[in-house]
């Protein structure tokens, strides 16, 4: 049997990881990949499928079915816990930490299932940048809008150009020591408390 | 206090994480110099996977488990060992309307009583054609699927043959009860309460009925983090001393359930949770029953890890075909439980505590003074079929356990 042989199996409720896993799988060579985002009915997908490796993310909380799958069944090769080799403590960790965990088919050689680990670590790992960068992104994003909505205030009670209100907002920012989108926040919410009817 | 210790525990949302979240927020994991960070788990595998890679240096952990890791059975994790026990009691099991239905038909009463509903059900499990009854639990590992398999196994009904028991998260288990995905469960607390005030469920009994004063969740804690930091564990066990005290006292419930309510926790309606803490159990059909021991946070050496209990669990472990028996496992799973720790913690407290590290289960009929300054009660501890067991002769409990099976 070839690494590329192996029967692998991925289990996760959100689509977008499990797909970014699956490409990173199948880009490295393994063909055999499943994917299964749906608990219901999990027994019996894994009767059939008969996978030689599970991964799937640590904070799902159906692992303790699936963990409890595993002792039942006496059709399948059983899996175990990727906490088999104590000597590879290190990678353990880092599967934890990316919040991976993995079964694989007891009697399977550790190296060959280590680069599947590998690739599952790095695509979650790259998985929570992606979010964060998103996240980060969306709240550029509002941050924008509600700086645009302080500035209008400014210009029309104030008479201000858009620099000049701009300008205003950077400065008050700098002498309280705080954001400019904190100081707009205050501005906008001050502004709906005095007059709830207007819409800026 | 000079010496500061920071602790990372992890817990699962459930009421028996009490005595841990009001060591933290009622000061009195910081009044022993204990810096106190909880963290929220959605699985036991989680919880384990964690204590392994020193995530976490303590947990909220079912009875069992530590026993099972230590047994290798799952996942050869570092040792772990439990120093103190988290209550006692706290699960019940609840069917759906119309398996209550079948029940009643067959005599089942509101009463919770372990020998009357277990009877009706092996009547109405006797009437019923076609499917399996299916029968949900946390864990394989846990007090919930022993003391279901006790209850049915000492009702003539069969685990595995008679019924299918399958395990499913605790939150789930209400909504899969309406859906009729399955036909009852055995979980914690506020998961029956759910299932029975917003799920259309019924209570069948409690774990106080099947096995009164019986163990639950546990504190887990990572073995070397136990030998590298002795007096951090020790300062934790105090103040969950002081924690237990606090959760016992009738006054403090309302505000526990509060407490347990915060998102951060357990994050359920403190309605849900208020019945476990008082023992007013809504069971169904809009009737409410008291049931005093329901679950046991101090009273009656509660958070004593008791030697028998860990070997009681090595028998059911044993009994369902878990593992082999052998004395060397039998000692690995006493081995775990270390009323030793416990002691050495609270003596200086002048704690009131067993002086014996195991018991007879199921030898005391009533409430039972013990130990020279008498302010410690004990029991009543019965199993709900006068079963009783006796941890000096585990070979005989696991052959008569066994002899009663292929007997059938």
């Amino acid at each position: 049997m070839k690494p590329s042989e192996l029967n692998v199996l991925v289990i996760d409720e959100n689509r977008i990881r499990a797909a970014i896993i699956e490409e990173g799988l199948r880009g490295a060579g393994y063909d055999r990949v499943t994917v299964i985002d749906e608990m219901h009915g999990l027994a019996r997908r894994i009767a059939e499928l008969n996978p030689d490796v599970i991964v799937i993310d640590l904070e799902n909380p159906n692992r303790d079915m699936l963990e409890s799958i595993f002792q039942l069944s006496r059709a399948v090769q059983r899996p175990i816990a990727m906490f088999v080799d104590k000597s590879d403590e290190a990678s353990i960790e880092a599967a934890v930490e990316a919040g991976v965990s993995a079964y694989i088919v007891d009697g399977l050689r550790q190296e060959r299932v280590r680069p599947i680990l590998k690739m599952a670590i790095s695509r979650f790992n790259a998985f929570s940048r992606l979010n964060r960068e998103l996240e980060e992104t969306r709240g550029e994003l509002e941050n924008r809008k509600v700086i645009d909505r302080a500035k209008g205030l400014l210009m029309r009670s104030r008479g201000l150009s858009e620099e000049e209100a701009y300008a205003l907002l950077r400065r008050t920012a700098m002498n309280q020591n705080r954001k400019i989108a904190e100081i707009a926040q205050s501005l906008v919410t001050a502004a709906s408390l005095l007059d709830p009817g207007a819409k800026e | 206090m000079t010496t500061r210790h920071a602790i990372t525990a992890g817990f699962v949302p459930l009421l028996d994480s009490a005595l841990l979240v009001v060591a933290k927020e009622k000061g009195f994991a910081e009044a022993e110099g204990v810096d106190l960070t909880l963290v929220r788990e959605r699985s036991w595998a989680s919880i384990r996977d964690r204590l392994a890679v020193s995530h976490f240096d303590v947990a909220h952990i079912l009875g069992p488990m530590p026993i099972a890791c230590n047994l290798g059975l799952s996942a050869p994790a570092p040792k772990m060992i439990v120093p103190m026990a988290l209550g006692l009691g706290g699960n019940a099991v609840t069917v759906s309307a119309a398996l209550w239905r079948a029940m009643a038909g067959e005599g089942a009463k509101d009463d919770l009583d372990a020998r009357g509903n277990g009877a009706a059900l092996r009547r109405a499990i006797g009437r019923r054609r076609g499917e399996p009854l299916r029968f949900g639990v946390v864990h394989p590992y846990s007090g919930h699927n022993y003391e279901l398999r006790y209850w049915l196994a000492a009702s003539g009904i069969d685990p595995d043959r008679d019924i299918e028991i399958v395990v499913l998260p605790p939150p789930d288990m209400g909504d899969a009860l309406a859906q009729g995905l399955i036909d009852g469960y055995c979980a914690g607390e506020p998961w029956n309460t759910f299932g029975v005030l917003e799920r259309g469920g019924h209570l069948a009994t409690v774990k106080a009925a099947i096995w009164k004063s019986s163990p639950e969740k546990v504190l887990g804690v990572n073995a070397r983090w136990a030998e590298s930091h002795p007096e951090a564990l020790a300062a934790l066990l105090v103040a969950l001393h002081r924690a237990s005290l606090w959760c016992a006292r009738p006054e403090n419930h309302g505000e526990l359930a509060q407490l347990l309510a915060r998102p951060a926790y357990v994050g359920r309606d403190a309605a849900l949770l208020l019945p476990a803490l008082s023992g007013t159990l809504p069971v169904g059909g809009g009737i409410v029953r008291q049931v005093g021991d329901f679950f046991v946070p101090h009273a009656k050496a509660a958070t004593f890890p008791w030697k028998s209990h860990a070997l009681w669990f090595y028998t059911q472990m044993v009994r369902w075909g878990q593992i082999a028996h052998t004395a060397g496992h039998r000692r690995i799973a006493a081995q775990t439980y270390r009323p030793d720790v416990y002691r050495a913690a609270l003596t200086a407290l002048g704690v009131a505590m067993p002086s014996a590290s195991a018991k007879v289960e199921g030898a005391l009929t009533v409430e039972t003074p013990v130990g020279s300054s008498g302010a410690l009660t004990l029991g009543p501890d019965g199993f709900f079929d006068g079963g009783r067991f006796d941890p000096d002769d585990v070979d005989a409990y696991i052959e008569m356990q066994a002899a009663r099976r292929s007997g059938d």
